[in-house]
């Protein structure tokens, strides 16, 4: 198959010291791809690499089949626009002229910009929501706005790619919403290729067609998020230690409390999940049901619980489940019960609140 | 903004001509014989060259003036190519050590030149001072792979030039021939004694230079931006960093050969000419330097020259009373971002 954008065999790394070997990246015209991968994996040497800020230690890069290397640094300039987390430099330029920049590749001997460049500064100024800031000094914009105004000099190159280091790192949930839609409308409008690395997983599995999961000498894995985001990889991937990382659903818990549980939790359909957290924070162990496998609140059970109930999902709970939880509640001093009024298949639950009764526990209802 | 800029820029430029113009006049009018305004008119107009006041104009006060507006421009260009070559505001030739390199250089050879009895011409100066810049400039390079904090490069540069100027010393002091009586002065820095076929020669180096840096003015901006950046706009990084380190060094060597090393010059007028502009895009920032390390000159080697006449001033020391107080503006200024 040929691939619009490929790297063959590519090492990359720093003074001749290969860091990662053997990466092989296929993308079609327009698809996104995402690095990932902890700290200090080589996500930026990958990155740099391929823009040729760094000799490649071997293998080719393609563009359109054209090996990179053989290409003009001028021809590279009008193909591909680099965002990389080293701020630029800049001394008594507005935010304007900093987009302005992005038009080096086609102006002149002398760098005078014409009225088409302004416009097409303009034009990448209003895409990213700059355009209100465009004479302040660029040295004295937040770190968000300096991260758009980044990005819209990146555009402003009219690149057919863009490769980005962590660019949503400085923005707030808006802007890193606002900055990811507007490289899928470059996307879709002028098909544009992207190569990012993200720390957002949760984004990364959103946006990109591809990712590229790096870590320690080869690259871990290649391919489409849904394959990537399989049960326990990211807690591989990450080495992750303390808390967790729920690929299905993409949410992160902190790590469950230790000891033994003393506290009884009949949560359900999303009452649980503040609880648990709660008690996480106050460092105190808890027993959790019963849930059905389905649930909102499963996920977070089974993080942070130190023992969930569970009941096959779309199916009546059975007597013997009930058992087994009365058994779990004995061991407790005190029931949290997050529910007021009980569906028709949880009135195993509502069985189980009154059984907390008879027995003396002292029960809390939120 | 656009229009207000080039209003600013029109505004700034008319300013350091008009600056110019004036200085000239004035070094050429004030001195041990005064020369009125209307008589330096009247002598250049009709090419008049015999009597006294025309002698003295002709043959040392337009020389020296024309000497001090070329190496004046040279020096603060250069100053301006090392700033932006190192993304160090406080570099320039002599703090960096180069003018002192391309000093000792310059002094070994006219000494052994002198006991050869040869005639020194001024083309085989500036290329003695162009090796000796170069020497100090590869010294400053490999430093600056080993230290990347500027402070530390500066450091190292003012080492240079220590070492340098102690063994420009001891060759001077022990050289005895008369020829070389002037060394002292010339090693101190000074405009005195220049001839017009000096001032062909630095006309035709510094025109040259000045073409080829003016040239460079668009990858120059490219590269302010920070190297990454530069790269992936095109620029061949590897050639504009060669250019720059020769071109810089060919300035700076220009002024030692004449002039001897002038300290502050080079540091101090790029910021003044930087607000003065509100900009740093070289293809204003290239002209404006010149224009304004010639003002600065002028200003400085006439206040050099009356001061305390008939003794006169080495440059230096004037340079360095308006220059030095520039650069720690320029680091308080610096810090105050920082923290800000």
């Amino acid at each position: 198959m040929r691939y619009y954008f490929k790297t063959k065999q590519l090492s990359v790394g720093y003074q001749a010291k290969p860091l990662i070997r053997d990466i092989e990246i296929g993308l079609e015209k327009g698809e996104i791809l995402t690095l990932i991968g902890p700290n200090g994996a080589g996500k930026s040497t990958i990155l740099k690499s391929i823009a040729g800020q760094l000799q490649l230690m071997g293998g080719n890069v393609y563009l359109e089949q054209k090996d990179m290397t053989q290409m003009s640094g001028k021809e590279i300039s009008q193909r591909m626009a680099v965002v990389f987390t080293e701020k630029l430099r800049t001394e008594l330029m507005t935010c304007e002229d900093v987009v302005a920049t992005g038009r080096y590749p086609y102006t002149g001997r002398f760098g005078i910009l014409s009225k088409e460049d302004y416009a097409i500064v303009g034009e990448a100024m209003e895409l990213v929501h700059v355009s209100g800031i465009k004479n302040r000094d660029f040295t004295k914009i937040s770190d968000g706005q300096r991260q758009r105004v980044m990005l819209a000099r990146a555009i402003c190159q009219e690149p057919e790619m863009i490769l980005l280091d962590e660019p949503t790192s400085f923005l707030d949930v808006k802007y890193k919403l606002e900055f990811l839609s507007v490289l899928q409308e470059l996307r879709r409008k002028k098909g544009l290729t992207v190569i990012m690395s993200l720390h957002e997983l949760e984004l990364a599995e959103r946006i990109s067609d591809r990712i590229l999961c790096v870590k320690g000498e080869y690259v871990e894995r290649f391919g489409k998020p849904e394959d990537i985001f399989k049960p326990g990889y990211i807690r591989s991937l990450f080495d992750i230690g303390a808390g967790s990382f729920d690929e299905e659903n993409d949410s992160m818990e902190l790590e469950a409390p230790a000891g033994r549980a003393d506290i009884f939790v009949i949560a359900g359909g999303g009452t649980g999940r503040k609880v648990y957290r709660r008690l996480q924070r106050q460092g105190r162990a808890f027993l959790t049901g019963i849930l059905f496998e389905n649930d909102l609140d499963y996920p977070a059970a089974r993080a942070l619980a130190a023992g969930v109930i569970k009941a096959e999902g779309f199916e009546p709970i059975r007597e013997t489940l009930l058992m087994e939880a009365r058994e779990k509640m004995d061991s407790c001093q005190k029931v949290i019960c997050c529910k007021r009024t009980f569906g028709s298949l949880e009135k195993a639950n509502e069985e189980l609140l009154a059984y907390a009764r008879e027995t003396g526990k002292n029960v809390e209802i939120i | 903004m656009q229009r207000n800029r080039k209003y600013r820029y029109m505004a700034a430029f008319v300013l350091l001509g008009a600056g110019v113009l004036v200085l000239l006049a004035l070094n050429i009018c004030i001195g041990s014989v005064k020369i009125t305004l209307p008589d330096m008119l009247r002598t250049l107009g009709n090419q008049e060259r015999n009597g006294t006041a025309a002698r003295i104009l002709w043959d040392i006060r337009l020389p020296r003036a024309a000497a001090v507006l070329i190496l004046g421009g040279a020096l603060a260009l250069a100053g301006y190519l090392l700033q932006t070559f190192f993304h160090n505001p406080i570099a320039g030739p002599f703090v960096l050590g180069i003018s002192s390199g391309a000093k000792m250089v310059v002094a070994l050879v006219m000494v052994f030149l002198a006991g050869k009895a040869v005639r020194v011409t001024s083309a085989s100066m500036i290329l003695a001072a162009f090796v000796g810049a170069m020497l100090s400039m590869g010294f400053v390079l490999l430093l600056s792979r080993r230290v990347s904090r500027m402070s530390m490069l500066v450091v190292s540069g003012v080492m240079i030039g220590y070492i340098c100027s102690a063994v420009t010393e001891l060759v001077v002091t022990f050289a005895e021939d008369e020829q070389i009586v002037n060394l002292h002065n010339w090693s101190q820095g000074s405009f005195s004694g220049m001839t017009w076929e000096n001032v062909e020669v630095m006309a035709v180096v510094v025109a040259a230079a000045f073409a080829v840096v003016f040239l460079l003015s668009k990858p120059l901006g490219a590269y302010q931006l920070g190297e990454a950046y530069a790269q992936n706009l095109g620029v061949n990084i590897r050639l504009l960093r060669i250019g720059l380190v020769v071109l810089s060094s060919i300035l700076s060597a220009c002024i030692v050969a004449f002039a001897g090393p002038v300290s502050f010059v080079g540091i101090a007028t790029p910021h003044l000419v930087k607000k003065l502009l509100g900009t740093t895009e070289p293809i204003w920032m290239i002209p404006a330097c010149f224009l304004g390390g010639s003002a600065f000159c002028l200003f400085c080697d006439l206040l050099a020259r009356c001061l305390l006449a008939p003794t006169e001033l080495s440059i230096s020391t004037v340079t360095a009373i308006f220059g030095a107080p520039v650069v720690l503006w320029v680091m308080a200024e610096r810090k105050k971002e920082r923290v800000a």
